[in-house]
């Protein structure tokens, strides 16, 4: 991160007043907008000339903000339109370098990608995938996806019945585009070699070529059925 | 022609039921229930019997947009009361189904004119009153042989400072 970036905030609600007020701590210089005006006044106690009043989804609006200066633009409002539309034209219009954008539905984020306005962030699916990650039944996690770098790392809980449990991983014929990068067992994380033998209860941490999934799926098991009938015929 | 107007507010309902007479089958889709009794306004039998037809969602909704019959439309018309929307559920309509015609009401000149020259069709309501009252001021001033006084002028009105 460069040491001080120009930074323009859209939405002043408790995600955006409070992003503000850590950017400014960091000694960034910040312009937050807010078009409601009650919230406005509210949030402008505290931060004073750092917020503005307005709807930035008109253009002049995000012109007497300086747009066309900001190293970054974040559209925080409670409206998913507002975001991708003010992202859009930040982006394709003022030619700001970065931009990020929340995503209120989810559902929507195939529209945020669609026009391009990314990367984009969703509190409903960070919450979805640390429900996934505590509930390791769910099967498979993704620990991180690159959809542009086309790459992915998951994390799969191996239960008993895994076709692998017992096997040297040197013996694995693992499916083409995946590697196996890691074990974690009782807590603790090491690089496995082709002599560790899988155990029930390890959790392997993998990286894959977008695709390969549900081989991988199949190939470990994690219910205990697919993998163990594939491998038994 | 297949003719889908998100929004059946004013602009929507109307625009819906003249192509619906002009014989073209129209689907409406609007978040709103309630809005579907503005279709019926004017016509003899309801929107349903005279072959419009109606779906309760939104244009970023996948499964409202499908049950409207956007995958084969002709033409699509994004006509909500917020600009915004229109301008990201045309661009929707526009690059994830292709529907080969697609127009957007916007309301801000501003957005509307950067959105056009992005090659979205849009249609500015203001931009358009703006340019017919400048019209009829420009001529009314023309009128007045270009003294720039009040109603011609002559001196005999109750001027306060005079």
């Amino acid at each position: 991160m460069p040491e001080s970036m120009y930074v323009i905030v859209v939405g002043a609600g408790k995600v955006g007043w409070n992003l503000g007020r850590e950017l400014l701590d960091k000694g960034h210089e910040v312009t937050l907008i807010e078009a409601d005006r009650d919230r406005y006044l509210t949030v402008e106690q505290e931060l004073e000339h750092n917020v503005q009043y307005g709807d930035a989804s008109e253009l002049w609006v995000l012109e007497r903000a300086g747009i066309s200066r900001a190293d970054l633009v974040i559209a925080v409002t409670g409206d998913d339109e507002d975001n991708m539309l003010i992202c859009q034209v930040a982006k394709e219009k003022y030619l700001v370098d970065r931009i990020i954008a929340r995503v209120n539905n989810p559902r929507n984020r195939e529209w945020f990608d669609l026009l391009g306005v990314r990367p984009h962030v969703s509190a409903t699916d960070l919450i979805l995938r640390l429900i996934e990650h505590e509930v390791p039944e769910y099967g498979l996690i993704h620990l991180l996806d690159l959809p542009e770098e086309r790459l992915e790392i998951i994390e799969m809980l191996l239960s008993d019945e895994s076709p692998v449990a017992g096997r040297r991983v040197g013996d694995l014929d693992l499916p083409e585009g995946s590697l196996l990068i890691s074990v974690l067992r009782e807590g603790r994380g090491f690089v496995p070699g082709p002599d560790t033998v899988l155990e029930p209860g390890d959790e392997i941490l993998a990286v894959l070529d977008p695709g390969v999934e549900e081989d991988l799926k199949r190939f470990f098991g994690p219910d205990g059925t697919q993998g163990a009938i594939a491998s038994s015929q | 022609m297949f003719i889908v107007v998100v929004g059946a507010g004013r602009v929507g309902s109307s625009l819906a039921r003249a192509m619906l007479r002009d014989g073209h089958e129209v689907s409406c889709l609007d978040e709103d229930p309630e809005s579907h009794a503005r279709l019926d306004v004017g016509l003899e039998r309801s929107w349903e019997d005279s072959g419009g037809q109606f779906t309760v969602g939104t244009g970023l909704e996948v499964d409202a947009l499908a049950a409207a019959g956007v995958e084969r439309a002709d033409a699509f018309v994004a006509a909500t009361d917020g600009d915004n929307t229109n301008i990201i559920i045309s661009q929707i309509a526009k690059r994830r189904f292709n529907v080969p015609m697609v127009v957007a009401r916007i309301l801000d000149p501003l957005r509307a004119s950067w959105y056009e020259e992005q090659g979205l069709h849009t249609i500015c309501p203001t931009r358009i009153a703006i340019d017919m009252l400048e019209a009829e001021v420009r001529q009314a001033a023309g009128k007045t042989d270009g003294d720039g006084s009040p109603r011609g002028g002559d001196g005999s009105s109750a001027d306060p400072e005079g």
